[in-house]
């Protein structure tokens, strides 16, 4: 078998899934693509159960926010590796802060499980279909997903701290 | 052997043939300091020191508080290791609370003092924030050296406290101030 | 068959029992609320985020150099494999170029802090069966490991080793004498460590077939790292994607066939004879020249240069106040951690800070089998089960 490159590993999901790619791009060597995200969970069905390409291992599902990117402000990024092939490559899926809701990894990757409810507990994004969608790290009373950028990082309730020490 | 084996001093006693008079708090307070079973609460990084602490090269046995009590309802000593988040809070008041009187409490590491580097969302800042601190120990992490100088300073705080300190309206009001009956 | 029948549809009471959040066999801080028929396991749920430091939220807010020391407290048994992975992936960013003899030192220190993180892992599994002679044996030894990271940086545990472009200084005569040493020293007493335990009748019988799980299974949960290993799964990041010049050592990747607690233990003994091997390699050849790359945008010159050099001066007050141009991209690095594959997921957008950064952590990904791994057994199985896994609470929680 020939060596599976990133334009090799393009063009397929070009040729299986065409225009629900959105954007592509290679950045540092790993391929990196950007696809609708009701779509999200047909791309991975496909790539796991693909015999030539192999993406069964998920390393990694995490989210990101762009609070400038209109109506694409939350994203939801897998890293995929294909262990027999030694590929590992990107995929993004955007929506809108307003309704953020996309389909659940789990029903392919069973690790998808806990990376799942961490991206809903930092950043709000629901996870279709997940078996048990709840907060994992913070007490299940906050009522704010933190690592929104709109956010601070510190804790609001301190009253130790003196501003003028720190020059604000 | 070259060892000069030291004898530890005398405490103040009134001496006799036979016969030596001190006051029960001195005697209580050197029987105390010498035999505390401490609970490690020990959450991260702070614990391997921990464990660094209990291995032979330091040897926490050396001071009597080999004995680790992982039930807090036999402890004395309160020892805190490692970042407090705001979902372990309660939890660390619970031990606190399972403890008998007398009770001590030694903050170990920078994140059980004060928040240490994590000064976020979700870390407690500090355990005084929950639960009385005799001794804090600074360091992220503190070398297993400065831990076993924090448990000498619980020593010395056993060794000198009065037998009356626990139910005057001083420590009351100071358990009060927590929350705590 | 009749009396199958009977018992499955007899009423069952099960009893509910709480592990955790602090409980001395729990090795830090998780909790599982077992539900029990007797003395079997049917099911438990397991609550985490009780060390939740907001790792990437702070991340967000430090300039880079600032984001190694919080990359110690992740795994901190073995802290240093977690700095390099950090500067690796700024340096992967930035597109450094390092020199040969930085890789092979860093190597040295990574292996070094494997052995470490190994040797706690496998000493507190001979802990939980009740053997603490070897735990007191072997951890004098891992001082002295703990003293040649002191030699190097000045700090024991939390070491913030190395800076992005090398290391911060060079070592002294000290160091080399005392890795030697301890390629002389540690192997004999390993031997000893392990004759207690490997072959040990009692030992195997108590960690044989306790906890196991298959290969398949083990791929589906995110497994790596030595957990992985034990099931038969060769990956190792340092073999698939190598790293810092990792492809230049001849060593061998074990790897078990049961993935039970036993072979979790012997990848992990395996590991460690090759880690040491890997360190020898290094060490003897051990390039000569410079300790830090070209890179005066990110590496702090020399203190003596920026108190008499006016450039050094401007480069550190660049460095210091975030001036450095930082390209916009995005890079996920991996290194092979003390756990499993330990990766770092940086977008940066050309600030001082980074945009995003995703630290997958291994523990915090394969944790979510334990349920699936100690159905049907004992509570003395799921504790073993739990520390031969090695989960450590500062990379579970984030």
């Amino acid at each position: 078998m020939a060596e599976l490159t990133n334009e090799y590993l393009l063009q397929k999901l070009q040729d299986q899934f065409g225009s629900d790619i959105l954007l592509s791009e290679v950045q540092y060597g790993m391929l990196s693509i950007v696809i609708n995200k009701d779509r999200n969970i047909d791309v991975l069905q496909w790539l796991y159960d693909n015999e030539e390409l192999q993406f069964r291992f998920i390393t990694d599902v995490c989210g990101i926010h762009y609070p400038d990117n209109k109506d694409n402000e939350l994203g939801v990024v897998y890293h995929l590796h294909s262990l027999t092939n030694n590929v590992r490559f990107r995929i993004k899926c955007f929506m809108p802060v307003s309704n953020p809701v996309i389909k659940t990894a789990t029903t392919v990757y069973k690790a998808a499980n806990w990376q799942e409810r961490e991206t809903y507990d930092f950043y709000g994004i629901i996870f279709e279909g997940h078996p048990n969608l709840t907060r994992i790290m913070n007490v299940d009373e906050m009522d704010y997903h933190p690592m929104r950028k709109e956010y601070p990082l510190e804790d609001g309730t301190r009253t130790d701290k003196d501003d003028k020490y720190f020059g604000r | 052997m070259s060892t000069i084996i030291q004898i530890a001093e005398n405490p103040n006693v009134l001496e006799g043939p036979g016969f030596a008079l001190t006051t029960l708090d001195k005697v209580i307070g050197m029987a105390r300091a010498n035999s505390l079973w401490p609970l490690p609460f020990a959450t991260s990084c702070c614990g391997i020191e921990f464990m660094a602490t209990m291995a032979p090269t330091y040897d926490l046995g050396r001071f009597g508080a080999e004995r680790l009590s992982f039930s807090p309802r036999q402890a004395d000593l309160l020892m805190v290791m490692g970042t407090i988040s705001k979902k372990m809070g309660p939890v660390l008041k619970q031990v606190y609370t399972q403890m008998a009187e007398p009770r001590w409490v030694l903050a170990v590491g920078a994140c059980a003092t004060s928040g240490g580097i994590f000064d976020t969302y979700s870390v407690l800042q500090g355990i005084d924030k929950v639960i009385p601190v005799d001794v804090y120990v600074p360091g992220c992490p503190p070398r297993p050296e400065q831990i076993i100088d924090g448990l000498i300073k619980i020593q010395e705080l056993v060794k000198h406290e009065s037998l009356r300190r626990r139910n005057s309206d001083e420590y009351k009001k100071l358990l009060g101030s927590y929350g705590i009956e | 068959m009749q009396k199958e029948e009977i018992i499955s549809t007899e009423k069952k009471e099960y009893t509910t029992l709480n592990l955790g959040p602090t409980h001395p066999a729990t090795h830090g801080i998780f909790q599982n609320v077992l539900t029990m028929d007797g003395e079997i396991i049917v099911n438990t749920e397991q609550t985490c985020g009780y060390i939740h430091r907001a790792f990437e939220k702070i991340a967000e807010h430090r300039p880079f150099y600032q984001i190694t020391p919080l990359t110690d407290r992740l795994n901190y048994c073995s802290s240093p494999i977690n700095n390099m992975g950090w500067h690796m992936t700024v340096e992967k960013l930035l597109g450094v170029d390092i020199p040969k003899r930085v890789d092979y030192m860093r190597v040295i220190i990574m292996e070094l802090a494997r052995i470490s993180d190994h040797v706690v892992c496998t000493s507190v599994i001979g802990v939980d069966t009740g053997a603490l002679t070897p735990f007191c044996f072997i951890f004098q030894q891992r001082e002295k490991i703990y003293d040649i990271f002191e030699l190097m940086c000045g700090a024991r545990l939390t070491t913030n080793i190395g800076r992005i472009g090398g290391l911060e200084r060079d070592w002294n005569d000290e160091v080399y004498k005392k890795i030697r040493e301890f390629l002389i020293e540690f192997p004999v007493a390993f031997q000893e460590y392990s004759n207690l335990l490997e072959r040990n009748r009692i030992f195997m019988d108590r960690v044989t077939g306790t906890g196991p799980i298959t290969a398949e299974m083990a791929l589906n949960y995110g497994f790596t790292g030595p957990n992985l290993r034990a099931a038969g799964v060769d990956y190792d990041v340092r073999v698939t994607s190598p790293y810092s010049s990792y492809s230049d050592f001849d060593f061998n990747i074990p790897v078990g066939t049961t993935g039970d607690t036993y072979d979790r233990f012997m990848v992990r003994q395996g590991e460690i004879w090759e880690s040491l091997k890997i360190i020898k390699q290094a060490l003897e050849n051990l390039p000569q020249g410079k300790h830090f790359a070209e890179v005066p945008e990110f590496y702090l010159p020399p203190k003596e240069e920026v108190y008499n050099n006016m450039e050094a001066l401007i480069w550190h007050f660049k460095i210091i106040m975030g001036e450095a141009d930082v390209p916009k991209g995005e890079v996920y690095h991996s290194v092979e951690g003390g756990n499993g594959e330990l990766g770092y997921y940086l977008v940066s957008d050309g600030g001082r800070a980074p945009f995003r950064l995703h630290f997958r952590r291994p523990c915090f990904i394969y944790y979510q089998a334990f349920p699936e791994m100690i159905k049907g057994s004992v509570i003395g199985d799921a504790i073993l089960t739990m520390s031969s896994m090695n989960v450590i609470a500062g990379e579970l929680d984030g």
